[in-house]
């Protein structure tokens, strides 16, 4: 059997991958599914503590990732949106209206 | 024994096409290789025992999400759009704190917690176990679950209307 330990350090690259996925690209589309590949390495971590302590206390948690993703992806994909008629790029470098 | 076979296939596989996503300079393949990586992440589910997120798995992420997404590709019309070059200081940044980032996860998982002695609680998970702690314990985030996606829709809407 394998140890939770393995699919703990399997999320983690995933995340790792993720996050310089936002560092290194600057067309906020990947960006944005760089999150989602984040959010969906936590819940590989989560569905191995679900097995690890035999409760279902772990997968209820990954169904309300899945719930904040959905609502996440449709607000943000509107945004990228609106962004776009308005300033006709997706580059992040160009979106610096509230930029201090 | 089968099992560490699956695992490692499905790192692989998950793992690769991660990177491939991140590496890609195709917004659509990149939003495709993106799916495989959710795919693989599914069929984990799948062999620690959550039978049922394997299915919303891939009817909410691959089937909607990924979908809705290539939809906003292909309404934004990306093709004529060059992503211009991260200068290399700023790329080897990226990459330096990124390998630092799994560093510090990978160190903190091994020495920091319990894990690796711990011994596993015998006994699955049902898909009974799993809808008695949701409408149960977890009855009061599920309702919420319900506002915050009506909310989020109707955001949408406002957000993505064309002003007239």
């Amino acid at each position: 059997m394998v140890p939770t330990i393995a699919y703990v350090i399997v999320s983690a690259v995933l995340f790792t991958i993720g996050v310089a996925g936002v560092l290194l690209r600057r067309n906020a589309l990947i960006v944005f599914m760089s999150i989602e590949l984040m959010l969906n390495a936590v819940n590989l971590s989560l569905a191995g503590f679900a097995r690890q302590f035999g409760s279902a206390t772990g997968q209820v948690f990954i169904l309300f990732v899945l719930a904040v993703a959905a609502a996440e992806v449709a607000v943000g994909l509107a945004i990228i949106l609106a962004v776009f008629r308005h300033r006709d790029t997706v580059d992040v470098d160009n979106m610096n209206l509230m930029k201090w | 024994m089968t099992e560490w076979i699956l695992f490692i296939v499905l790192t692989a596989v998950a793992v690769g096409s991660a990177l491939m996503m991140v590496l890609n300079r195709n917004p659509v393949h990149a939003a495709l290789w993106l799916v495989l990586t959710f795919l693989a992440v599914a069929v984990f589910f799948l062999v620690l025992g959550a039978q049922f997120l394997f299915a919303a798995q891939i009817i909410i992420y691959t089937g909607a999400i990924m979908v809705l997404f290539l939809f906003v590709v292909m309404l934004l019309n990306l093709e004529r759009e060059r992503e211009p070059i991260v200068t290399g200081g700023q790329r080897a940044a990226a990459v330096a704190l990124a390998f630092a980032l799994l560093a510090v996860l990978v160190i903190a998982i091994a020495a920091r917690t319990s894990f690796p002695t711990m011994a596993m609680v015998p006994g699955g998970i049902t898909l009974t176990d799993l809808g008695v702690a949701l409408f149960d314990e977890w009855l009061l985030p599920f309702e919420l679950a319900s506002i915050l996606l009506l909310v989020a829709m109707i955001g949408a809407i406002a957000l993505a209307r064309r002003r007239t």
